[in-house]
């Protein structure tokens, strides 16, 4: 049954220390709000999943939350490295992290064969690629009708998926629209989800036969954050702050500034500033 | 406009969007090949599909994306679909006939590296990774790179490989059961090369105006390998350097900005 919480409760209430979870959104609706809620937590020795962990994985490991990474592609988009990783990976600073590095194909087939009930995804895939040489969960079968050799790679199978999304309805049925990126498969693999939504509003279950809608049966939480993919963006709310992304390569780039930045904007922070951040980004205004 | 008026990173990505074509079903890679793709899109190629790995198919922006998935490239496609449809129906599947990539190091056979500079345990550099890029140089019909020339990019041996290309040259992708043609051009800010049709070595084919072999080599970690007649790239036109710069000018002023 779906609870509609405050998102202090739904972190608290989900996500624990030792955890493996997905803070799932490929560029698009990105849960920022909520990583910076188990920012302000303390939760420790997460195993952090995503595809393309960008600032708030940054910020997670810069702030010593992650004891590993399981990723595809670790920049931040468009702009360049992520500078608190590299500190982790090239440093050991704020502590040594473990990585398990996949392409994209793989890390898709992965969360769609988690959300299948499957072992394991098979695919096309790190033909030549050294990857495969150095992640010793890249494996390969053979097809037993043709013979073809294909990539395998476990499933991925989450303690707890989180998302943000467009909106809810009052049943707690979620709409997710525009790049919807693993977001849905990311859910469906996890044993707990905890969604952000920018509103709840009357029914989702209208807009259109084919729209994605995560029936309520499969979230564990929901909490209204508006704004809180700040600075990702929630299509039809408000645009990417690509601004901010090229800030952050600044404010990482140095320890005592991510530091006091974090301590700024995350620590000493609420879920409900991210409404005025993203209020002279809103669309259709 | 006067035949010098244009930088080096202007005809590198007017050479590429030249090379594009109105039947190209491009996946594609964030920076150079993205400005190159969209010049393509509005000058000879209108109809060109623009995909974008965030699920975007037949994507026209107005202004160049800063990621793969800005909210514009959702908005302007034909159809936007989830991330394993993208690779699975879609790259996996063999719809996608180029794929267009950047890389961090490239070898002489078209090999990338987006991954580690130094070991891959204790490297000195940590970059971002492959992302998409592993299947798309492997499942694309064909690849084209660009990048800018220099003596760190263009190296002997690449410390990883992110991304087959040629492998060790000659039939390497067909002896890993690899059926697409892989890297067939490589346009940096110098030259265009294409590979050796049997070593698969690439090999400098044209000349941008005014560059010189010793700039190629000066700029270039492996021996250079010349074609026995090396052609001179024509001089941008009017409407590609005025496509390229005002489609610049209309990102630059979206990315700085808040809501520009």
């Amino acid at each position: 049954m779906v609870k509609f919480v405050s998102l202090a409760e739904a972190i608290a209430d989900n996500l624990h220390d030792g955890d493996s979870v997905a803070f799932e959104g490929f560029t698009h609706l990105i849960p920022h709000a909520a990583a910076h809620e188990a920012i302000r937590q303390g939760i420790k020795d997460l195993t952090l999943i995503r595809m393309t962990p960008d600032i708030i994985y940054d910020q997670m490991i810069g702030m010593g939350l992650a004891k590993k990474v399981v990723f595809s592609y670790a920049g931040n988009p468009g702009v360049g490295l992520l500078r608190r990783l590299r500190d982790a990976v090239e440093n050991q600073h704020p502590r040594a992290i473990e990585i398990e590095e996949h392409s994209h194909a793989a890390m898709a087939n992965a969360y769609e064969a988690g959300a299948s009930g499957l072992p394991c995804a098979i695919f096309r895939g790190y033909k030549g690629a050294e990857l495969a040489k150095v992640n010793p969960n890249i494996k390969s079968v053979t097809c037993p009708f043709t013979g073809e050799e294909l990539a395998a790679v476990p499933a991925i199978r989450p303690d707890v998926s989180i998302i943000h999304a467009q909106k809810a309805d009052r049943r707690g049925n979620v709409l997710v629209e525009g790049i919807v990126g693993v977001q849905k498969e990311a859910v469906l693999a996890a044993k707990r989800a905890v969604v952000t939504v920018e509103e709840i509003v009357e029914d989702v279950t209208k807009v259109h036969p084919n729209a994605c809608v995560l029936p309520h049966w499969t979230i564990t939480a929901i909490a209204e954050v508006k704004g809180g993919a700040h600075p990702s963006y929630a299509h039809g709310y408000y645009d990417r702050d690509n601004a901010a992304y090229l800030e952050w390569d600044k404010i990482s780039a140095e320890r005592d500034l991510f530091e006091s930045w974090m301590k700024a904007n995350v620590i000493d922070a609420l879920p409900g500033d991210f409404a005025a951040r993203v209020a002279d980004l809103e669309v259709n205004k | 406009m006067s035949g010098n008026d244009f930088t080096a990173d202007e005809m590198m990505t007017i050479a590429a969007a030249r090379a594009l074509s109105n039947d190209d079903v491009v996946f594609v890679g964030i920076g150079a090949p993205s400005a190159a793709c969209n010049v393509a899109r509005l000058t000879h190629a209108p109809d060109i599909t623009l995909i974008y790995e965030s699920g975007t198919i037949g994507t026209k922006p107005d202004v160049l994306p800063l990621s793969i998935g800005d909210g514009e490239l959702c908005e302007t496609a034909v159809t936007t679909v989830a991330v394993p449809e993208m690779f699975r129906y879609w790259l996996q599947g063999g719809r996608i006939t180029l794929g267009f990539l950047g890389a961090a190091q490239l070898d002489r056979f078209g090999n990338i590296n987006t991954t580690v500079i130094g070991s891959y345990d204790d490297p000195k550099v940590r970059l971002p990774g492959g992302g998409g890029a592993p299947e798309i140089a492997s499942s694309c019909g064909k690849i084209f790179i660009t990048m800018k020339q220099s003596l760190r990019g263009m190296v002997e041996k690449i410390d990883f490989f992110t991304s087959f290309g040629h492998g060790e040259g000659g039939d390497h992708r067909k002896r890993l059961g690899i059926t697409t043609e892989g890297p067939v051009l490589l346009i940096t800010d110098l030259a265009i090369w294409e590979p050796d049709p049997e070593t698969k070595e690439f090999t400098v084919v044209s000349l941008h105006p005014g560059v010189t072999r010793d700039q190629v080599q000066d700029t270039c970690a492996w021996p250079a390998k010349f074609a026995d007649s090396v052609k001179e790239t024509p001089l941008p036109t009017e409407e590609e350097i005025r496509t390229l710069r005002d489609l610049k000018a209309r990102t630059d002023a979206a990315h700085k900005g808040k809501a520009a």
